[in-house]
């Protein structure tokens, strides 16, 4: 029962943030075609000079337990959190926010809502530049 | 079936202190001691390349090759060996059909496959129809999860230079009829090859390709006890003839000059290269495993097994069974959903009390498409299943559903 702890539980069955943002600045959607999971991530950018930050974020989608649990915890995680904070972020820390680690079978569902999130970052930067 | 277990090493195996509960037949089988010994014999006593030595060991090697060959085609009913080719598995099997049929002129045929089929039996022709520009006809599914006959009439024409169809879909379960699909087809136009995915059948209950009246079967070692590494292409002696050899190389060519080549005849035309000796002889006694077994009361263990699964499973709740309903009417291994929980879940949770379970589309997503689900979850019998096994899946689903209620 190391994976499928009340924390994470908690969080698949009353996602945090699920949903969607009235105008959101971005809006990015990511699948893992193989497993069926399917993670929407939409943000609100806060920009002061050089500085991006989060100010708001919501996520929806489906899939297995691990990846909308983990969705759900990234999106506490983050909120608040610079651009280049975010592009920081790896594996590692989604292991430590799930309080697991994670066999090679489920990586790519623990990791996706980060990648999706990533994407997203990155694609604010091209839309707006600096 | 009841002292088979006995003879795989792998359910003796405890993991964290508890048994294995393998139910994943579908992918890969498990290995008899027989087999593993067969193959080890190989390998200590007369490891030598075939069909090359004049001394003692080749030779013995090259007749334990080809006693094989014989096994296997007696197994399934060929009219000679010579219609038997190893290949690696049973996709390496459909593509060297795939790629005979290539390097003919195509323009204007057609290709027809079901929506049950493993990728390895689609996405060949759909390729290879997309390459030439060709229509490519699926042949889906009604309600109860088989496949209407009528529709045939609908989907063959003239035109059609290949049906490609599974004997028994590996996820349904569903034993489609070969014999009667093979009959019809003919009937409308009998220059259309029918072309068998049978890697879930050969292994489960007794097949015989003549009976079939099909062109083409293809299956693999290592679902059918066998080794890994490992597949039977079978073809119509004429077919084998006229087919273009799939890899150039030795052990496939009678003459080499510098501005031309001979080919070896069927099957050996197919076999480039130095093949799996090991797995080949090793599967030779798989062979034999099976037939002292007895096909018949293979399909019988199966069914009482998979009727047992299927009563258990209804019973639980928020569970959704995909394929036929009636046990005779599949093969061992049932598909299904949970309510709120998605398979990979199910199966990572069934993991921690080593009750091994398929989870995904496996391989056949134009069918979980067509279905409208992304991922399933499968468990699949096989002759050392028992019904213990069962209810222990059945153990793990309760404590799964009470997890995600």
């Amino acid at each position: 029962m190391d994976l499928y702890r009340d924390l994470i539980l908690d969080h698949y069955k009353h996602p945090r943030n699920f949903g969607h943002l009235e105008k959101p600045d971005v809006v990015m959607e990511e699948g893992n075609v193989t497993c069926g999971d399917r993670i929407v991530i939409e943000l609100l950018i806060t920009r002061h000079a050089s500085l991006i930050t989060i100010r708001d974020i919501r996520f929806s989608g489906e899939g297995c337990a691990i990846s909308q649990a983990s969705a759900s915890m990234l999106t506490e995680k983050v909120k608040g959190m610079s651009r280049k904070q975010v592009r920081k972020l790896s594996r590692i820390d989604i292991e430590e926010m799930l309080g697991t680690t994670l066999t090679p079978s489920r990586v790519k569902c623990a990791t996706l809502p980060l990648e999706v999130l990533q994407k997203a970052m990155v694609s604010f930067n091209e839309n707006y530049g600096q | 079936m009841n002292d088979v277990r006995n003879d795989f090493p792998q359910l003796m195996r405890k993991i964290n202190g508890k048994r294995l509960v393998y139910l994943d037949s579908t992918a890969t089988s498990l290995k008899p001691r027989q087999v593993i010994a067969k193959e080890q014999e190989y390998y200590t006593t007369y490891c030598a390349n075939v069909f090359r030595g004049i001394y003692t060991t080749s030779e013995e090697a090259t007749a334990a090759f080809e006693q094989a060959r014989t096994r296997v085609a007696h197994f399934i009913g060929a009219s000679s060996s010579e219609e038997v080719v190893f290949t690696r598995n049973t996709t390496e099997s459909i593509n060297v059909v795939m790629n005979a049929l290539s390097r003919t002129n195509l323009h204007g045929t057609e290709f027809v496959t079901t929506i049950m089929e493993h990728h390895s039996n689609f996405v060949p022709w759909q390729q290879l129809a997309l390459g030439f520009g060709v229509p490519f006809r699926i042949w889906n599914i009604d309600a109860a999860g088989g496949l209407n006959i009528k529709d045939i009439e609908k989907l063959v024409t003239k035109k059609t230079k290949l049906l490609a169809v599974a004997a028994v879909s590996n996820v349904l379960g569903t034993i489609n009829p070969v014999r009667h699909i093979s009959h019809i087809v003919k009937r409308i136009n009998p220059n259309c090859l029918v072309l068998v995915d049978a890697a879930q059948a050969v292994p489960h209950m007794k097949i015989n390709v003549a009976d079939w009246g099909a062109d083409i079967v293809a299956f693999s070692s290592h679902k059918m006890l066998g080794p890994t590494g490992v597949g039977v292409l079978w073809a119509r002696r004429a077919l084998l003839e006229e087919f273009a050899p799939y890899q150039y190389g030795g052990e496939m060519i009678k003459e080499v000059h510098v501005d031309r080549t001979v080919f070896a005849g069927p099957p050996h035309k197919f076999e480039a290269g130095t093949p799996h000796i090991a797995g080949v002889i090793g599967l030779g006694a798989a062979v034999d495993y099976l037939q002292a077994l007895g096909m018949d009361a293979i399909r019988k263990h199966e069914i009482e097994i998979t009727r047992y699964a299927l009563k258990a499973l209804i019973n639980l709740k928020g569970i959704t069974i995909y394929g036929p309903s009636d046990a005779e009417d599949r093969g061992g291994v049932i598909a299904f959903t949970m309510k709120g929980a998605h398979a990979h879940d199910i199966a990572q949770l069934l993991d921690e009390d080593n009750v091994c379970i398929r989870a995904g589309h496996h391989c056949a997503m134009p069918l979980h498409e067509y279905l409208h689900i992304s991922a399933t979850a499968r468990a699949s019998f096989y002759v050392y299943t028992t019904k213990e096994d069962v209810d222990a899946l059945i153990l793990g689903l309760e404590k799964i559903r009470k997890i995600f209620a």
